[in-house]
Parts: C-alpha cells; sequence; structure tokens
C-alpha cells in the first residue's frame, strides 16, 4: 500500500508548474482570447518542448511512454493555469485511442510521432459531449458513430461555432458523413475503445477541476489579504475565513477520489466506472463551490472582467458537465452501490 | 503508487476478522453510558487486551501490538465490520497516549500505558470549564504547587466518560499570575482522590455521558505532571495533537454506517424515492465516506514516508462530522414517522440505533474543538490569512 506519487512523477509535476507560472501569466492567457483561433503555435510549441505532449506516446512513436498517474498531476497544473488549448484531448485522449488500435493500423504510425513531437492536433467527437472541442485547428478528428471509431481529416466535416462564456472554450458543432473509409474500428472493438476514453477524458476533467478549484482558493486568499475594510484585510474575518476553510476541505478530500481513480484506470482495475465518476463528482462539487466561495470573497471585484477570477471560475462551469454531466455520473455511482450484494462498507475500498 | 494490500497485511486482516469472530461478546453490550455497561465495556477492553489487540500501534512493551498505521486501518475496519463494542477508553487510548508517548518519562509510560491497555485504568478528558470552552486558553482551575505536590482547585466540565471513569487528564493553571496560553500544565490525576466531586449530566439521550467536575483542594503529586511545568499548552497542541486528529475517528466507521443507510434506503425505497433528495443524500454519504477512507490512507502513507501533518488534519475533523450528520439525518428522512421511537418500542421496525447515532451526530461538530475553531485553524495556519 503506497498512495503517493513517485519521486520522478512529483518532479516533472513541478518543472511543468514552474514553467507554466512563467509562460501563462493571465495577461498573456487574456491576448490569446483576441486572436481568431483562440490558440497560441507559440505556447504550444512550448508546451510541446516541455515533452507534454510526448508523455503519453509509446516509446517505439517517439513518446515517453507514461500514462495515466502522470497525466493526473499535469492535468491538475493545466486546470491551476487555466491553459486555453486541449492539450490532453490530443496529447492523452486520442493518443490513447491511437495506442490501443489493431496494430496493423496506418494511422497509428502516421499520427503518434506527430502528435508527441508536438505538431499535430487531434480533436475527439463523442456522444457525451453535443460539441467538439477545437475542432477547427484539428489536423485529425477522431469521431464516435454507433460504437465505431472513425477517423475523418478535417475537409470532411462541416463546422458550425458555438460561442462559449469561456472565451477560450472553442466549441464546434461537427457534421460529417460515416462511411468505410473512414471507419478505423468496428464496433465491438469500438465500444471498450470508447469507454476508456471517455474515463480517462472524464479523470481529465476531474483533474483540471482540481486545479482550477486551488487557483480560485488561491485567488481568494490573496484578495481577501490584501483588501482593506473597517481598517483590517477582509481575510482576518471569521465569515470569510470559513467560506475559504470550506472550500480547503473540499478539495482535501476531492483529491485522493481523483487520484484513486487514476490508479484504477493505470492499472486495469475493477470499478474504473464507479471510481471515475466518483471522482469527477468530488472535483466537481470542490470547483463549484471555490468558484461561489471566491466571488463571494472578491465582493463586486469577482464581478468584473477584470478580475481574474472569471477564467478559472468560467473554465469549472464549463467543465462541470464536460464528459458526463452530474447525473449521468451519479447514475454510474448509484448502479454501483444500489446493486445486490454490492461490496460496501470497511476493508471495501481497495477491493 | 501501489494501492494494493501486501500478503502480510492480508494475512493481518484474516488474523483480526477470525479473532473478532471467535470473541465478539455474544450479545450488544449495555451502553458504556450505564453503570452496568461501564462495567461490560471495561471487560471487553480486557478481552481485547489479551490478545493483544487493544491498543494496536503501540509498541509491544508497553500493552501494544507494534502495527503501523496501514495495520491499525486494517485493524479498524474489521473492528466496525465485525460491529464490536465501542471503545470505553479511547479518551486515553486514542488521544491521551500519543502526547504520552512523546513527551512522558520512561517511568511514566511503564506505569500509565499497560494499564490503559488492559482497561484497568479508564481515561477521561479535563478540558473544558464553565468560562473555557472554545476559548481554551481561558483556563482558571489552579494547581498550585506545594512541596512535591500540586494543590488542585476549580470545575472543569463536558469531561467525557467521567462518571465512572478511573483517571482524568487535563490544562490546569500552575502559575496563578499567568494569562491565556501561559502557566499552564498538563497533569494526570486519579478521580478517587478527596476533594473531588463529580457531577453527571444527563445528555439529550438521557444517559450520562459526562460530567462537571469539582476540585476542592486535592492533591496530586508533581510526579503526576506530564513535561515542563507552564508547558500544558504545547504539549496539547503539539504535534500529536495532529496524529490525534487522525486516530479520533478511523474510517471504517463512517463506512460501516453508510453501508447501512444503503440498505435502509433500499427497503424503503418505494416509499421515500417520493423525495429524490432521499436517494441522493444516500449517494453522498456512500461517496463522503469512500473520500474519508481514502484520505486517511493517503495521510497514513505520506506519514510512512516520512511526511508531516500539519494544519490540514483540522480539515478531517469537519469533514466525518458533517458526514455523520449526513448520513443520520437522512436514515431519520427515511424511517420518516417511525424515526423518533425508541428501540424497545413495540413497533419499532427497523428503526435499530439510528435514532442515538442521530443524537450523537449532533454532538460531532462541537466535541474535540467546535468545528467554527477548525476553520479558524485551516484559514490561519493552512491558508495564511491573518489571524483576527
Amino acid at each position: 500500500m503506497d498512495f503517493t506519487f513517485e519521486e520522478q512523477q512529483v518532479a516533472f509535476r513541478d518543472a511543468v508548474r514552474k514553467f507554466l507560472m512563467v509562460e501563462a501569466a493571465p495577461e498573456m492567457l487574456r491576448d490569446i482570447w483576441e486572436t481568431e483561433s483562440g490558440r497560441s503555435r507559440d505556447l504550444r510549441a512550448k508546451l510541446a518542448d516541455q515533452g507534454i505532449t510526448a508523455l503519453s506516446v509509446p516509446e517505439e512513436f517517439g513518446g515517453i511512454g507514461l500514462g495515466d498517474l502522470d497525466w493526473v498531476l499535469i492535468n491538475q497544473e493545466l486546470g491551476y493555469y487555466a491553459i486555453p488549448d486541449s492539450l490532453s484531448d490530443t496529447a492523452y485522449l486520442a493518443a490513447w485511442l491511437l495506442k490501443q488500435l489493431p496494430g496493423d493500423v496506418a494511422l497509428k504510425k502516421n499520427w503518434l510521432p506527430r502528435i508527441a513531437n508536438g505538431t499535430a492536433r487531434v480533436a475527439l467527437g463523442h456522444p457525451a459531449n453535443p460539441f467538439v472541442a477545437d475542432a477547427q485547428l484539428a489536423d485529425l478528428l477522431l469521431l464516435w458513430y454507433q460504437d465505431e471509431v472513425h477517423a475523418v481529416a478535417p475537409d470532411r466535416v462541416k463546422l458550425s461555432f458555438n460561442p462559449s462564456i469561456e472565451m477560450s472554450r472553442r466549441l464546434y458543432r461537427v457534421d460529417w458523413t460515416p462511411g468505410e473509409s473512414t471507419r478505423v474500428a468496428p464496433a465491438r472493438v469500438g465500444r471498450d475503445l470508447w469507454e476508456g476514453v471517455f474515463n480517462r477524458a472524464a479523470l481529465a476533467a476531474a483533474a483540471q477541476l482540481l486545479g482550477l478549484a486551488q487557483r480560485m482558493l488561491d485567488l481568494g486568499i490573496d484578495h481577501s489579504a490584501q483588501r482593506k475594510q473597517f481598517g483590517k484585510p477582509i481575510g482576518s474575518f471569521q465569515a470569510v475565513k470559513h467560506h475559504l476553510a470550506d472550500v480547503a476541505v473540499k478539495i482535501e478530500f476531492a483529491k485522493p477520489v481523483v487520484f484513486r481513480a487514476a490508479h484504477c484506470l493505470a492499472n486495469n482495475r475493477a470499478r474504473v466506472a464507479v471510481h471515475v465518476s466518483h471522482a469527477k463528482l468530488a472535483a466537481c462539487e470542490a470547483a463549484w463551490l471555490a468558484g461561489r466561495r471566491s466571488m463571494q470573497v472578491h465582493g463586486a471585484m469577482g464581478y468584473t472582467w477584470e478580475a481574474d477570477l472569471q477564467m478559472f471560475m468560467k473554465r469549472a462551469w464549463a467543465l462541470d458537465s464536460a464528459w458526463g454531466d452530474r447525473a449521468f455520473h451519479k447514475t454510474r455511482v448509484a448502479q454501483f452501490i444500489f446493486a445486490a450484494g454490492a461490496p460496501l462498507g470497511p476493508g471495501e475500498t481497495f477491493t | 503508487m501501489r494501492l494494493e494490500y501486501t500478503e502480510r497485511q492480508q494475512r493481518f486482516r484474516r488474523e483480526v476478522r477470525d479473532w473478532l469472530e471467535h470473541n465478539l461478546p455474544k450479545r450488544a453490550l449495555q451502553s458504556f453510558d450505564t453503570k452496568e455497561g461501564f462495567a461490560e465495556h471495561r471487560a471487553w477492553e480486557g478481552r481485547l487486551f489479551e490478545g493483544h489487540w487493544s491498543a494496536v500501534t503501540w509498541p509491544k512493551e508497553v500493552g501494544g501490538r507494534g502495527c503501523d498505521l496501514i495495520e491499525w486501518l486494517i485493524f479498524e475496519e474489521e473492528y466496525w465490520r465485525a460491529g464490536a463494542p465501542l471503545r470505553v477508553n479511547q479518551n486515553g487510548i486514542f488521544l491521551l497516549a500519543p502526547t504520552l508517548m512523546e513527551y512522558g518519562t520512561e517511568e511514566q509510560k511503564r506505569r500509565f500505558l499497560p494499564r490503559m491497555a488492559s482497561g484497568e485504568d479508564i481515561w477521561a478528558q479535563g478540558w473544558s470549564e464553565p468560562g473555557a470552552g472554545s476559548d481554551m486558553a481561558a483556563i482558571r482551575s489552579k494547581a498550585l504547587r506545594d512541596g512535591d505536590h500540586y494543590v488542585i482547585s476549580g470545575q472543569k466540565t463536558w469531561s467525557t466518560r467521567a462518571v465512572w471513569a478511573d483517571w482524568l487528564f487535563g490544562l490546569f493553571r500552575t502559575d496563578p499570575s499567568s494569562v491565556r496560553h501561559h502557566g499552564l500544565t498538563f497533569i494526570l490525576l486519579p478521580l478517587n482522590l478527596p476533594g473531588i466531586t463529580i457531577r453527571p449530566v444527563k445528555q439529550l439521550n438521557g444517559q450520562t455521558g459526562f460530567a462537571e467536575i469539582f476540585f476542592d483542594e486535592v492533591r496530586v503529586p508533581v510526579a503526576n505532571r506530564l513535561a515542563d511545568e507552564g508547558a500544558g499548552w504545547q504539549v496539547a497542541m503539539a504535534t500529536a495533537g495532529f496524529e490525534r486528529g487522525l486516530m479520533l475517528r478511523s474510517p471504517g466507521r463512517f463506512q460501516q454506517t453508510a453501508k447501512a443507510l444503503v440498505e435502509l434506503y433500499l427497503r424503503h425505497q418505494a416509499r421515500v424515492d417520493a423525495d429524490p433528495a432521499v436517494r441522493d443524500a444516500v449517494l453522498q454519504s456512500w461517496m463522503g465516506a469512500e473520500a474519508y477512507a481514502l484520505a486517511t490512507y493517503r495521510t497514513a502513507c505520506r506519514l510512512a514516508k516520512g511526511g508531516q501533518i500539519g494544519a490540514e488534519a483540522s480539515t478531517n475533523k469537519i469533514f466525518w462530522s458533517e458526514l455523520d450528520l449526513l448520513m443520520h439525518e437522512t436514515a431519520m428522512h427515511i424511517l420518516g414517522a417511525r424515526a423518533e421511537l425508541m428501540p424497545h418500542a413495540p413497533d419499532a421496525g427497523d428503526v435499530g440505533s439510528w435514532l442515538d447515532g442521530f443524537l450523537f451526530a449532533q454532538a460531532g461538530p462541537i466535541y474535540a474543538g467546535t468545528n467554527e475553531i477548525q476553520r479558524n485553524i485551516i484559514a490561519e495556519r493552512m491558508l495564511g490569512l491573518p489571524r483576527s
């Protein structure tokens, strides 16, 4: 029993954190909002230099060959710094899906090395989400059709942009026609693959939500330590302290749930569905409360465009229903605990 | 990260389970807040001690089993799973002992720990006073030095288990000119000394689970002092305090309740599903108990690797006490019109001990430092917000 990360996993996370602290300051992210694509080639290239795009691509395809436990740490950082890029869709989810395809599929050899070196963007279409994030910049779209996996070139799809309140989201409705030429895995293979993609995507969202929750808590702490009223910092008042302490409690007890789900995926354990759904729900609750409470302690400042809180709060609101809304995830938890003979109670946590 | 038990840990679990199966009392014990029940629970502590199970994390020399925190968690899981009796000596074993091991002299450890482990000495706590609740530094009970004795005068209150307990540990003001956190000393004393009057206090459930204690020039040998004179506050608040925060409530307890709640809900589902909030609260309960278990394992593993527990231990207290309330409130809502019935009522149906647990859950956010105090600790020491 060892519920801690390996030293090198933590070291890699720390390196990414240091890098993002410098390269992804809120004012830079606001500049990127103003661009037409909403994405920065420069930032993407720098992220690739850090090795993030190569993280889970197998070594034979030019990657580093790491997995879910490494990503859960990195995704927290991507959330904390609100990176305006569906980086983990390409480098974590699409890389996983491509990796799982049968060995002779040319797609793997074509795309995995390009994902690893940061030159390819892959967008994912799954029925859990009505829209495909970053479809307009995608070099390849991997789309669900009745459990089949389809690989679709960008010139074969029609996109309709759906603006989001979250300025860095780029959501598109994708209209396309499935066919023999686009199908790369039949439904009997695709079903498990999509299940694997979905659970990893929900876990990635959960990890980002944890990072967002922490960032919103930190912004609330900074503001309430600096802002003075009645002659003292507002953070010295109990009402304000307790708002933020509640958020710290939620984060503290969501983290191990998210980490356990990552371990479960990394080791192909049973109960992946219930553990991932629990993780998503716990992280959603922490982030949702962090947004509300940080907003409250920011006062009117929090309601402005100027305050940075909005960047993280809106992302958290958006991710709350991404890759399975609360109703979906609660249903999966309920199916587990209300089943006849469900292994509940003490001693069953790791069975 | 490796979330599997080792072969050795699995053997340990089987050993605990096996021992409990063969030694558990055949019928439920009476409440330890009755005279007979207290005696029954003391006897059970003795039984545990004979099997070397009463204080598994302690060193063997003082009556323990030398277990690490993961084995402790496994023991607790099996203990709650088996529905074994509540621990009448938990004040001693889980709260005083870690402090005694860190600050006690060798002589004190030999003198107090084995008798605590065997249930010969059952301990009560002496912190709160009529004017010192959440503001514990306002303690006024005095212990004035007279040669090789302290002479104690004053009053303690809300002292859990004090009605029938043998010993008391607590803070007393040894420097009469001192204020606040200074001049306090940690003292251990038998409750049968001349000058001590114990007045039982009836609790919500009608039983006397705690008491007021009056001290009228009670003479206690200086040898009963823990650590230095005047160091009482630091001793009570030191690292050991955080570790106690981990051990006060083990996750098995809440997981057992969550499991029982799921079963209760399923029995009454046809009626209660008309209120979807009930089903959601059952889901939240199970997830909460699971999260508490995971967080405790994570902390135990961090400690095993040389990590420290800091102020984040205060998050534990808030989390489990609110979870316990949620679970018991939900059970009351599920039981509906029968929820108010005493378990022995002729038409009680399956109310079981939910009412009792519900009453006790009301105290959770108050004892061991109110949740408001815990939130202050989190805000100031974990989040770094300015003191008021």
